[in-house]
Protein backbone atom coordinates (compact mmCIF):
# COMPACT_ATOMS: atom_id res chain seq x y z
CA UNK A 1 0.00 0.00 0.00
CA UNK A 2 1.70 2.88 -1.22
CA UNK A 3 -0.29 6.52 -0.16
CA UNK A 4 -1.21 8.59 -3.20
CA UNK A 5 0.49 11.73 -2.28
CA UNK A 6 3.65 9.76 -2.40
CA UNK A 7 3.15 9.85 -6.52
CA UNK A 8 2.11 12.66 -6.59
CA UNK A 9 5.42 14.27 -4.88
CA UNK A 10 7.37 12.02 -7.10
CA UNK A 11 5.17 13.41 -10.05
CA UNK A 12 6.13 17.00 -8.96
CA UNK A 13 9.98 15.91 -8.85
CA UNK A 14 10.09 15.46 -12.38
CA UNK A 15 8.17 18.05 -13.94
CA UNK A 16 10.49 20.26 -11.64
CA UNK A 17 13.52 18.44 -13.37
CA UNK A 18 11.93 19.48 -16.87
CA UNK A 19 11.27 23.06 -15.95
CA UNK A 20 14.65 23.04 -14.92
CA UNK A 21 16.09 21.51 -17.93
CA UNK A 22 14.17 23.72 -20.35
CA UNK A 23 15.49 26.47 -18.18
CA UNK A 24 19.19 26.19 -17.70
CA UNK A 25 19.57 23.67 -20.64
CA UNK A 26 21.20 25.25 -24.38
CA UNK A 27 21.32 22.27 -26.53
CA UNK A 28 17.81 22.51 -28.48
CA UNK A 29 17.23 18.71 -28.50
CA UNK A 30 17.86 18.78 -24.32
CA UNK A 31 15.26 21.17 -23.97
CA UNK A 32 12.81 19.12 -25.93
CA UNK A 33 13.63 16.14 -24.02
CA UNK A 34 13.00 18.04 -20.74
CA UNK A 35 9.73 19.02 -22.24
CA UNK A 36 8.85 14.68 -22.33
CA UNK A 37 9.89 14.69 -18.82
CA UNK A 38 7.34 16.86 -17.67
CA UNK A 39 4.81 15.34 -20.10
CA UNK A 40 5.82 12.19 -17.90
CA UNK A 41 5.42 13.66 -14.98
CA UNK A 42 2.04 14.74 -15.55
CA UNK A 43 1.13 11.68 -16.72
CA UNK A 44 1.94 9.67 -13.84
CA UNK A 45 -0.07 12.21 -11.60
CA UNK A 46 -2.80 11.05 -14.19
CA UNK A 47 -2.42 7.37 -13.50
CA UNK A 48 -2.09 8.33 -9.97
CA UNK A 49 -5.31 9.98 -9.62
CA UNK A 50 -7.00 6.97 -11.97
CA UNK A 51 -6.42 4.61 -9.24
CA UNK A 52 -6.85 6.53 -6.43
CA UNK A 53 -10.40 7.43 -7.84
CA UNK A 54 -11.17 4.18 -9.27
CA UNK A 55 -11.64 5.88 -12.65
CA UNK A 56 -10.14 4.59 -15.81
CA UNK A 57 -10.83 7.58 -17.57
CA UNK A 58 -7.41 9.25 -16.49
CA UNK A 59 -5.66 6.42 -18.43
CA UNK A 60 -7.68 6.93 -21.42
CA UNK A 61 -6.23 10.71 -21.07
CA UNK A 62 -2.53 9.72 -20.32
CA UNK A 63 -2.94 7.97 -24.24
CA UNK A 64 -4.46 11.77 -25.70
CA UNK A 65 -1.27 12.80 -23.49
CA UNK A 66 0.73 10.46 -25.30
CA UNK A 67 -0.14 11.12 -29.16
CA UNK A 68 0.33 15.02 -28.41
CA UNK A 69 3.29 14.08 -27.16
CA UNK A 70 4.11 11.81 -30.04
CA UNK A 71 2.68 14.47 -32.47
CA UNK A 72 5.00 17.09 -30.50
CA UNK A 73 7.80 15.08 -31.09
CA UNK A 74 7.85 14.70 -35.00
CA UNK A 75 7.21 18.22 -35.22
CA UNK A 76 9.26 19.61 -33.05
CA UNK A 77 12.13 17.42 -34.41
CA UNK A 78 11.56 18.26 -37.88
CA UNK A 79 11.76 22.19 -36.67
CA UNK A 80 15.28 21.37 -35.28
CA UNK A 81 16.23 19.88 -38.41
CA UNK A 82 15.28 22.76 -40.23
CA UNK A 83 17.06 25.27 -38.25
CA UNK A 84 20.22 23.35 -38.13
CA UNK A 85 19.73 23.59 -41.72
CA UNK A 86 19.63 27.14 -41.90
CA UNK A 87 21.93 27.99 -39.28
CA UNK A 88 24.36 25.01 -38.70
CA UNK A 89 23.98 25.44 -34.75
CA UNK A 90 21.66 23.57 -31.79
CA UNK A 91 22.77 26.52 -29.39
CA UNK A 92 19.54 28.18 -28.83
CA UNK A 93 21.64 30.99 -27.31
CA UNK A 94 23.14 31.71 -31.04
CA UNK A 95 19.61 31.36 -32.32
CA UNK A 96 18.18 34.78 -31.80
CA UNK A 97 16.99 35.80 -35.10
CA UNK A 98 13.36 35.40 -36.35
CA UNK A 99 14.69 35.63 -40.01
CA UNK A 100 18.01 35.74 -41.47
CA UNK B 1 6.84 -7.17 7.78
CA UNK B 2 8.48 -5.61 4.40
CA UNK B 3 6.02 -3.92 2.27
CA UNK B 4 6.43 -5.15 -1.30
CA UNK B 5 4.75 -2.51 -2.93
CA UNK B 6 6.42 0.36 -1.18
CA UNK B 7 9.46 -0.79 -1.62
CA UNK B 8 9.19 -1.34 -5.37
CA UNK B 9 7.19 2.01 -5.62
CA UNK B 10 10.77 3.90 -3.47
CA UNK B 11 13.08 1.38 -5.81
CA UNK B 12 11.42 2.90 -9.23
CA UNK B 13 11.13 6.12 -7.78
CA UNK B 14 14.48 6.43 -7.02
CA UNK B 15 15.57 5.12 -10.88
CA UNK B 16 13.13 7.32 -11.97
CA UNK B 17 14.47 10.42 -10.01
CA UNK B 18 18.71 9.55 -10.56
CA UNK B 19 17.39 9.71 -14.79
CA UNK B 20 15.99 12.88 -14.35
CA UNK B 21 18.80 14.50 -12.42
CA UNK B 22 21.56 12.60 -14.77
CA UNK B 23 19.17 14.14 -18.21
CA UNK B 24 19.94 17.90 -16.62
CA UNK B 25 23.78 16.54 -15.42
CA UNK B 26 24.81 15.39 -18.71
CA UNK B 27 26.19 17.78 -21.32
CA UNK B 28 25.85 15.33 -24.27
CA UNK B 29 22.72 15.08 -25.63
CA UNK B 30 23.20 11.28 -26.36
CA UNK B 31 23.68 11.26 -22.42
CA UNK B 32 20.82 12.78 -21.65
CA UNK B 33 18.63 10.85 -24.05
CA UNK B 34 19.49 7.62 -22.02
CA UNK B 35 19.03 8.43 -19.11
CA UNK B 36 15.86 9.77 -20.42
CA UNK B 37 14.72 6.48 -21.36
CA UNK B 38 15.51 5.21 -18.46
CA UNK B 39 13.03 6.97 -16.59
CA UNK B 40 10.25 6.30 -18.85
CA UNK B 41 10.93 2.62 -18.40
CA UNK B 42 10.55 3.20 -14.59
CA UNK B 43 8.14 5.15 -14.75
CA UNK B 44 6.55 2.07 -16.24
CA UNK B 45 6.70 0.24 -13.50
CA UNK B 46 4.99 2.84 -11.22
CA UNK B 47 2.51 2.18 -13.63
CA UNK B 48 2.39 -1.79 -13.19
CA UNK B 49 2.28 -0.63 -9.50
CA UNK B 50 -1.00 1.49 -10.39
CA UNK B 51 -2.79 -1.29 -11.52
CA UNK B 52 -2.44 0.39 -15.40
CA UNK B 53 -0.74 -2.77 -17.36
CA UNK B 54 -2.00 -1.69 -20.86
CA UNK B 55 -0.51 2.08 -19.98
CA UNK B 56 2.81 0.82 -18.86
CA UNK B 57 2.98 -1.32 -22.23
CA UNK B 58 2.16 2.10 -24.47
CA UNK B 59 4.84 3.74 -22.00
CA UNK B 60 7.59 1.39 -23.09
CA UNK B 61 6.35 0.91 -26.72
CA UNK B 62 5.47 4.26 -27.61
CA UNK B 63 7.53 6.70 -25.45
CA UNK B 64 10.24 4.76 -24.77
CA UNK B 65 10.56 2.83 -28.29
CA UNK B 66 9.10 5.47 -31.22
CA UNK B 67 9.76 8.75 -29.31
CA UNK B 68 13.17 8.17 -28.04
CA UNK B 69 14.24 6.13 -31.00
CA UNK B 70 13.19 9.39 -33.03
CA UNK B 71 15.45 11.78 -30.56
CA UNK B 72 18.59 9.46 -30.73
CA UNK B 73 17.97 9.42 -34.60
CA UNK B 74 17.64 13.21 -34.78
CA UNK B 75 20.93 13.36 -32.42
CA UNK B 76 22.76 11.25 -34.68
CA UNK B 77 21.78 13.06 -37.58
CA UNK B 78 22.83 16.22 -36.34
CA UNK B 79 25.62 15.23 -35.35
CA UNK B 80 24.83 17.21 -32.05
CA UNK B 81 28.18 17.76 -30.07
CA UNK B 82 29.20 18.40 -26.63
CA UNK B 83 26.56 21.69 -25.06
CA UNK B 84 28.95 25.10 -24.66
CA UNK B 85 28.19 26.28 -21.48
CA UNK B 86 27.31 30.17 -20.85
CA UNK B 87 26.80 32.17 -17.79
CA UNK B 88 23.64 32.94 -16.27
CA UNK B 89 22.47 36.07 -14.63
CA UNK B 90 23.14 36.05 -10.86
CA UNK B 91 19.71 37.37 -10.07
CA UNK B 92 18.57 33.38 -11.06
CA UNK B 93 20.69 31.72 -9.48
CA UNK B 94 20.05 34.11 -5.83
CA UNK B 95 16.78 34.29 -5.63
CA UNK B 96 15.98 31.02 -8.20
CA UNK B 97 17.11 28.37 -5.82
CA UNK B 98 15.57 29.39 -2.57
CA UNK B 99 12.37 30.18 -4.23
CA UNK B 100 12.35 26.69 -5.86
CA UNK B 101 13.55 25.03 -2.83
CA UNK B 102 11.07 27.08 -0.63
CA UNK B 103 7.97 26.42 -3.33
CA UNK B 104 8.83 22.72 -3.69
CA UNK B 105 8.90 22.46 0.22
CA UNK B 106 5.45 24.16 0.51
CA UNK B 107 3.80 21.84 -1.85
CA UNK B 108 5.53 18.47 -0.90
CA UNK B 109 4.42 19.59 2.57
CA UNK B 110 0.63 20.22 1.01
CA UNK B 111 0.78 17.32 -0.81
CA UNK B 112 1.53 15.04 2.44
CA UNK B 113 -0.73 16.66 5.13
CA UNK B 114 -3.69 17.93 3.39
CA UNK B 115 -4.88 15.50 0.87
CA UNK B 116 -6.35 12.29 1.24
CA UNK B 117 -3.55 9.63 1.72
CA UNK B 118 -5.97 7.10 0.95
CA UNK B 119 -3.45 4.23 -0.24
CA UNK B 120 -3.45 2.72 -3.83
CA UNK B 121 -3.98 -1.07 -3.46
CA UNK B 122 -1.60 -3.29 -5.90
CA UNK B 123 -3.52 -4.20 -8.87
CA UNK B 124 -6.69 -2.05 -7.87
CA UNK B 125 -7.91 -0.99 -11.03
CA UNK B 126 -8.12 -3.16 -13.90
CA UNK B 127 -6.41 -1.12 -16.51
CA UNK B 128 -6.38 -4.18 -18.93
CA UNK B 129 -6.70 -3.55 -22.88
CA UNK B 130 -10.43 -5.18 -22.49
CA UNK B 131 -11.46 -2.48 -19.81
CA UNK B 132 -9.62 0.31 -21.84
CA UNK B 133 -10.90 -0.04 -25.30
CA UNK B 134 -14.67 0.29 -24.94
CA UNK B 135 -13.86 3.42 -22.85
CA UNK B 136 -11.75 4.48 -25.48
CA UNK B 137 -14.27 4.14 -28.50
CA UNK B 138 -17.58 4.34 -26.75
CA UNK B 139 -17.01 7.20 -24.40
CA UNK B 140 -13.85 8.98 -25.52
CA UNK B 141 -14.87 8.46 -29.47
CA UNK B 142 -14.99 11.90 -30.58
CA UNK B 143 -11.55 12.73 -28.98
CA UNK B 144 -10.30 9.58 -30.34
CA UNK B 145 -10.61 10.73 -33.74
CA UNK B 146 -9.78 14.54 -33.36
CA UNK B 147 -6.20 12.88 -32.29
CA UNK B 148 -6.54 10.64 -35.54
CA UNK B 149 -6.71 14.20 -37.52
CA UNK B 150 -3.80 15.64 -35.50
CA UNK B 151 -1.54 12.76 -36.33
CA UNK B 152 -2.60 13.29 -39.57
CA UNK B 153 -1.75 17.23 -39.50
CA UNK B 154 1.43 16.05 -37.55
CA UNK B 155 2.60 13.86 -40.42
CA UNK B 156 2.12 16.94 -42.94
CA UNK B 157 4.15 19.54 -40.97
CA UNK B 158 7.05 17.19 -40.03
CA UNK B 159 7.16 15.63 -43.64
CA UNK B 160 6.80 19.55 -45.28
CA UNK B 161 9.40 21.17 -42.36
CA UNK B 162 12.12 18.54 -43.07
CA UNK B 163 11.90 18.40 -46.13
CA UNK B 164 14.71 19.71 -48.65
CA UNK B 165 14.00 23.06 -49.99
CA UNK B 166 14.14 23.04 -53.60
CA UNK B 167 17.47 23.88 -54.96
CA UNK B 168 17.69 27.03 -56.52
CA UNK B 169 17.77 26.98 -60.85
CA UNK B 170 21.10 27.33 -62.43
CA UNK B 171 21.90 30.98 -63.25
CA UNK B 172 21.01 32.18 -66.99
CA UNK B 173 24.07 33.20 -69.11
CA UNK B 174 24.56 36.35 -69.29
CA UNK B 175 22.44 37.50 -66.47
CA UNK B 176 24.91 36.23 -63.75
CA UNK B 177 25.37 39.53 -62.07
CA UNK B 178 22.24 39.48 -60.24
CA UNK B 179 21.59 36.86 -57.94
CA UNK B 180 18.16 35.12 -57.75
CA UNK B 181 16.32 35.43 -54.02
CA UNK B 182 17.87 33.19 -51.14
CA UNK B 183 15.62 30.09 -50.51
CA UNK B 184 15.21 29.67 -47.11
CA UNK B 185 12.56 27.53 -45.53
Amino acid sequence: MVPLSYYLVLSGILFACGVAGFLIKRNIITIFMSIELMLNGVNLSFVAFAAHWHALAGQVFVFFVMVVAAAEAAVGLAIIIAVYRTRETLNVDQVNLLKL
Amino acid sequence: MINVHLVLFLAFGVIALAGAINLLAQTHPINSALSLIAVMAALAGEYLLLGAEFVAAVQVIVYAGAIMVLFVFVIMLLNAGVEEHTRGSRVAVLFGIPGMLLGSLLVAWVVLRHSGTEAVAAGALPGAPKTIGPLLFHEFLLPFEITSILILIAIMGAVVLASKPPTAPPPIPGSAAIPGPRKVN
